[in-house]
């Protein structure tokens, strides 16, 4: 077994008694008290998260715009300094290397943000795809501590215990802030479907920020557990799950973050074929009927057939359903479609339905 | 951390049996429910089904995972908790209250192959 990497809020993680599982190669906290409280707490108060794991890439030179919109499904030409964007890496076959955010961090300057469980294949991935571009690509996930603060609260705590300007901010914009001797990154995004921030910084200064907002009891410690049912029941993809090196971005339903009219990136002739034909597979929203749950890899039935799998399945904390997102062949796919999920053996009915469970409560 | 109750019989899959003469209880241990987290349903067998010692006869669900349900004894079921149904997290809160299936023996003698308390205890550490 290959030995677990310890985010630099580790041993606060254990201080606080949390119950800790290995993810994406780190050592990480599924949970403090309990999932359904700290759910609860991100939904209706504040919540901060260790997302340490998180890797940070760096790309700079003359050709990173060019550069980035070459590997990069959503298009970034122009933007504005301090403008996020959500995008995909895509194989030439059209599945995703990854999911990622891009920062405009200077006018030759992107900042970009991947999952931790791809920080090895992704950076190796960008590395070879820098032939022909004047760009230099630095793997900065060492140097970097990350904590996202979340919910409808988030904003007060952030402004009152850090001492951190960030009400200005809009949706998916971030800003550098000059504190004690560095420089670091705030901005308004989130994996929660909540108003709330991700600041990254030293491992120190992240220290400094965890002390503060844990001791000003403004905000719930909260583990990677509330931090997927909470994405879930927004729809938000999960790498591995919703979206893979064999699912693509249409079939996950990204469609929005493809931008096919640019003029060229890794994967656009296989998702213009895709969006031409139309996808044979797609991520959908399944209610169940009865009260079991649907786990990942349960497969989903209709017509006596398998027609696809779970992909990600809860009973959702916010709405007390049984819901699950799946891929499944599109013939099934229309809302209100009435298919079934083999659960240990047994078929629950079942019925397919918007994947969104629970509405999103964004700022700006 | 977990409370154990003396004088029942254990599962290394963490399962409890309270003998009470031709029947046994049958519940998960305070250390499984503070494994699984917080239990959101409990897939509860049928009156009337035959369980075997050391075989699946239903399922536990946390927030975040399925955990099947290893019987520690056999016989036939003569009651289930349907309290459960509605309640799920009673499992949270008493462990060893909140038993799941009430089993006819058909061999009282099988608890022999459990542990006791202290041999529990053990392996909860």
């Amino acid at each position: 077994m290959e030995e677990t990497i310890k985010t630099c809020l580790h041993a606060k993680h254990l201080a606080l008694g949390a119950k800790m599982m290995p993810f994406g190669g780190f050592d990480m906290p599924i949970e403090y008290s309990s999932i359904i409280e700290e759910h609860n707490a991100v939904r209706h108060a504040a919540g901060i998260f260790d997302v340490s794991h998180m890797g940070e890439v760096l790309v700079t030179g003359i050709d990173s715009e060019k550069y980035v919109n070459h590997i990069f499904t959503n298009d970034i030409s122009n933007a504005p300094i301090g403008k996020i964007y959500y995008g995909i890496m895509l194989y030439p076959e059209g599945g995703a290397v990854d999911d990622l955010l891009v920062y405009k961090v200077g006018a030759k300057a992107f900042f970009l943000v991947i999952n931790a469980s791809n920080i090895d294949k992704d950076f190796a991935w960008m590395v070879e795809q820098t032939k022909g571009f004047e760009v230099k690509v630095k793997n900065l996930s060492d140097n970097y501590g990350e904590v996202a603060v979340q919910g409808p609260t988030a904003v007060t705590a952030v402004e009152e215990e850090l001492g951190l300007m960030v009400n200005d901010l809009a949706f998916y914009t971030f800003k550098e802030i000059k504190v004690a001797g560095e420089t670091i990154i705030v901005s308004r995004t989130g994996y929660t479907g909540e108003d709330g921030f991700e600041i990254y910084g030293s491992h120190a200064y992240i220290n400094k920020v965890w002390d503060a907002l844990i001791n000003s009891k403004k905000v719930l410690p909260c583990g990677l557990g509330c931090r997927d049912t909470l994405r879930f029941e927004v729809a938000l993809p999960l790498y591995g799950h919703e979206l893979d090196w064999n699912i693509s971005p249409l079939e996950a339903g990204l469609g929005s973050f493809v931008k096919l009219d640019k003029e060229e990136f890794i994967g656009k002739e296989a998702m213009m074929l895709q969006e031409t034909e139309g996808v044979k597979r797609k991520v959908v929203g399944i209610e169940l009927t009865e009260r079991a749950v649907a786990r990942n890899g349960y497969e989903v039935e209709a017509d006596g057939k398998v027609i696809g799998t779970v992909t990600t399945g809860y009973i959702s904390i916010s709405t007390g359903k049984s819901v699950c997102m799946a891929l499944i062949d599109s013939a099934y796919s229309a809302l209100g479609t009435p298919v079934s999920i083999r659960i240990r053996k047994k078929l629950f009915a079942a019925t397919v339905v918007k994947k969104r469970f629970y509405e999103k409560n964004y700022k700006k | 951390m977990s409370t154990i109750v003396k004088g029942l019989y254990y599962a290394e899959s963490h399962e409890w049996v309270k003998v009470e003469g031709e029947f046994g209880f049958v519940g998960i241990s305070d250390y499984a429910q503070h494994a699984l987290g917080n239990v959101v349903y409990v897939d509860l067998p049928e009156v009337d089904d035959d369980v075997t010692q050391g075989e699946e006869f239903g399922a536990v669900e946390s927030v975040k995972a399925a955990s099947d349900l290893i019987s520690p004894v056999s016989g036939t079921i003569v009651e289930v908790n349907e309290e459960l149904n509605d309640k799920p997290q009673l499992i949270n809160e008493d462990a060893f209250a909140n038993w799941i299936m009430k089993v006819k023996l058909s061999d009282p003698s099988e608890v022999e192959n459990l542990l006791d308390s202290d041999a529990y205890k053990a392996i909860c550490e």
